[in-house]
């Protein structure tokens, strides 16, 4: 909490956090790409996140005999225990088929973890030796067709301080990036990460800018330019008039970009109740992976 | 985000199963909210105001989700005296004062002080409470037509039966309307919840108390609002503690403490008598299924609902169904295991619980009980650690030096025990008392070391004392030693 945020160990690993959802495959994917890139070991997390335990018939007698609440902890106790070792042994499988999957694909290490506890605070618990976080779009609880995120993803994402990769449904050879840019201290502080990190080195670049052409916009797009030129990219840049998410999922298209850098979420939580985030609309209309930078 | 998200899943992530649950538990809520009136001797309508009003405020300001709060019995027994000398007015007045003094206490984190209230306190406060319910069930059984007796043992069997058979219904109302039904159809004369007091006919309307605002109505009302502040928050404490375990989830304590200040400031407001939190239905209402806010508040509303709509045929109900109800709440109230493992569990934590529960029956004062059975058990605790104390006796290698090596806890309760392991009588050259391994917890324990070194000064023997800066260390007032840097020193030496 106290470090700031883009203090990120080098020798730490990519975590991906795995569920049973349809994106368990494209974060393993995706995952090994990173620990490839990054020469960095790769580990698999699957959280134990549990309901608590209903008794399988309802119960509405309303009567209460001798010890009835002694019994019914024991009842309660007994369900979640043969809950939490089902969840425990299918979460296990899946870990084991993740590691394979990573294996093949080349990632270093690849290892699993379990843990319990609900998965943003499974991973703040963590990150202290992770350098990046992978994640699918949707958990297994999200419906694919309401377009919504999962519920997780907005909790982590606002609570981990390390980068965090979110993966599309399916994935594909990252050909070319873009970073989303406005000249704001969030996206400088993105350009900077980028030029500082093995993860997209050597990737054609693009940096995309909604809005006019300020002469600020203008002055913060050559600053950009000039750092990842630096590093030994060769950025485009890309100023359009519109709205941010309009722009940057007309760009991704027309592009054919790979993956996109943006930063995440502000810290203004009145704000983002009121107008919505553009970081969470990119992320629902894009199809590709975005990484997302604090 | 956090606030959104912790509301939604605190309110909506279990409907349902939390309306149902609400629904079986406003039908409990009615008996008991009657019959905790008439036990504190008010008109069944404060104690059901009251219900509505705590059951709805608690739902928002809460520390629990799933507790169920309402006029309870054991608030209700602390009332009885103040009722009957001053009125009602002064019973509304000191549930505002009690809210005031909740909200304080949740401030100043009254909930850390439950670390004293050992388990044993804990059952014998149930075991207490279970008790006096069943009590005041008594003055309904005794000059009643003789009519009252079968239909008292028919709600039983229909209460303890019926689950037997279906438990998608309630035994307990099914108990209710059987028996009112019974007593109307046959016209069979026995007294009725209608017989002891009004029913709301009306939604509860604000008012302030009409008491005089005086420094003298203060006094009246304070000793009963303290008392009324502890036994609630005792409660609530306890029954919070009894949901989390059930729920495997974690609750807001203080949270909880100003929720049920508020609660009871509003219902003091409404013509409510002070009320907390209940085991026996928050129990029903976690077995039910309810698990979030939306419980307790789906309770109070409905309660409310189906009593003004009702309110004439509630009043009809016999008072003999409400007494087969008591009687059912008071035995699932009472910890019977507690009974069982009187054989097996250790004497001084079987004496602590039945000195609880003879004190609060001797007195109907769960505030008295509870201070007993807290002092019992740090009585027996200082016994226990007094025996933690060896002091070894030895002859140095010159011949003429005695050694008394003093290990273990010196306080208090092993002050004299410390003084009567020297011996004075023994004629010596020199005496070594290394306290070095010792701790001297209190004045007791220096006092005893000043009076050892001063009686063998008068033997004429002189006196070599080790360690001492070491053992008098413990005499510093600090607490919570184990998170301090000397900590390891101080207890590992």
């Amino acid at each position: 909490m106290s470090k700031p945020a883009y203090i990120i160990p080098a020798d730490g690993k990519v975590m991906a956090c795995l569920d049973a959802s349809a994106y368990t495959e494209s974060v393993v994917d995706h995952a090994a790409w990173a620990s490839r890139r990054l020469a960095a070991d790769l580990v698999c997390l699957h959280v134990l996140d549990r309901k608590p335990a209903r008794p399988a018939r309802a119960d509405f007698s309303g009567n209460i005999g001798m010890d009835t609440g002694v019994e019914l902890l024991e009842e309660l106790t007994e369900l979640d225990a043969q809950q939490a070792r089902l969840a425990m042994r299918r979460g296990r499988a899946l870990l084991e088929q993740a590691r394979q999957r990573a294996s093949d694909a080349g990632a270093i290490n690849p290892d699993g973890q379990q843990r319990h506890g609900p998965l943003a605070q499974a991973l703040t618990e963590l990150e202290d030796n992770v350098r990046l976080f992978v994640i699918g779009k949707r958990g297994e609880a999200a419906d694919f067709n309401t377009g919504h995120l999962g519920a997780n993803l907005e909790r982590v994402v606002r609570s981990v301080h390390r980068p965090l990769l979110v993966t599309s449904r399916k994935f594909q050879a990252i050909e070319r990036f873009a970073i989303a840019f406005d000249g704001s201290a969030t996206t400088r502080k993105c350009v900077e990460m980028v030029c500082m990190s093995p993860l997209l080195k050597g990737l054609p670049c693009h940096l995309i800018a909604a809005g006019d052409e300020t002469a600020a916009l203008t002055e913060a797009l050559a600053w950009a330019r000039t750092e990842l030129e630096q590093a030994g990219f060769e950025p485009e840049t890309i100023i359009q008039p519109g709205n941010a998410e309009q722009v940057i999922t007309e760009q991704i298209g027309e592009l054919d970009i790979g993956l996109l850098v943006m930063g995440a979420y502000g810290h203004s939580r009145i704000r983002h109740l009121i107008v919505g985030s553009t970081t969470t609309a990119v992320l629902r209309s894009s199809t590709i992976p975005v990484l997302l930078l604090r | 985000m956090s606030f959104l998200y912790s509301a939604r899943r605190d309110w909506f992530s279990n409907v349902r199963a939390d309306v149902l649950a609400g629904l079986v538990v406003a039908l409990a809520l009615i008996p008991e909210a009657i019959a905790f009136s008439l036990i504190a001797g008010v008109d069944p309508k404060v104690g059901l105001y009251a219900s509505f009003c705590i059951a709805v405020v608690i739902s928002f300001t809460g520390g629990r989700p799933g507790m169920i709060s309402a006029a309870t019995g054991a608030m209700a027994l602390l009332m009885v005296t103040l009722v009957r000398d001053h009125g009602l007015e002064y019973l509304l007045a000191a549930t505002l004062l009690t809210g005031v003094l909740q909200i304080i206490a949740g401030y100043f984190k009254v909930a850390e002080l439950m670390r004293f209230v050992s388990r044993s306190v804990v059952t014998g406060f149930v075991n207490a409470l279970a008790i006096l319910i069943f009590l005041a069930q008594i003055p309904e059984l005794i000059n009643v037509p003789a009519a009252v007796y079968p239909m008292v043992v028919a709600g039983l069997v229909i209460i303890y039966g019926l689950p037997r058979l279906t438990r998608a219904i309630p035994s307990p109302l099914i108990a209710i309307v059987f028996l009112t039904l019974a007593a109307v159809a046959f016209g069979i004369q026995v007294p009725t919840v209608g017989d002891k007091g009004d029913l709301p006919d009306a939604l509860p309307t604000f008012l302030l108390p009409d008491i005089p605002w005086t420094l003298e109505t203060l006094w009246i009302i304070l000793p009963v609002s303290l008392t009324l502040t502890v036994v609630g928050l005792l409660e609530s404490f306890l029954t919070a503690q009894i949901v989390d375990d059930l729920t495997d989830t974690p609750s807001d304590k203080h949270r909880e403490a100003k929720g049920q200040g508020v609660a009871n400031i509003v219902s003091g407001f409404f013509g409510g008598m002070a009320g907390c939190a209940m085991i026996g239905q928050s129990v029903i209402n976690v077995k039910s299924g309810g698990r979030g806010r939306l419980s307790s508040l789906v309770a109070g509303v409905f309660l409310l609902l189906m009593v003004v709509f009702l309110s004439d045929y509630v009043g009809m109900i016999p008072m003999a169904a409400l007494v087969a109800v008591m009687i059912m709440v008071s035995i699932g109230t009472f910890s019977w295991r507690s009974i069982v493992d009187l054989k097996h569990h250790p004497k001084t934590s079987s004496l602590v619980m039945i000195g609880t529960v003879v004190v609060t029956v001797a007195t109907h004062d769960l505030a008295k009980g509870v201070l007993t059975g807290v002092l019992l058990s740090a009585l027996g605790f200082a016994r226990k650690v007094s025996q933690v104390l060896v002091v070894e006796k030895s002859l140095e290698d010159d011949g003429e030096t005695r050694r008394y090596t003093v290990t273990g806890q010196v306080f208090f309760a092993s002050a004299s025990d410390f003084l009567a392991a020297f011996d004075f009588r023994e004629v010596i050259e020199r005496v070594r008392i290394d306290v070095s391994s010792a701790h001297f917890w209190d004045l007791s324990a220096v006092g005893a070391l000043d009076r050892v070194i001063l009686k063998f000064r008068r033997e004429g023997v002189e006196i070599d004392l080790v360690g001492m800066n070491e053992a008098s260390r413990t005499m510093v007032d600090r607490l919570g030693v184990h998170d301090k840097p000397d900590a390891e020193k101080l207890l590992g030496h």
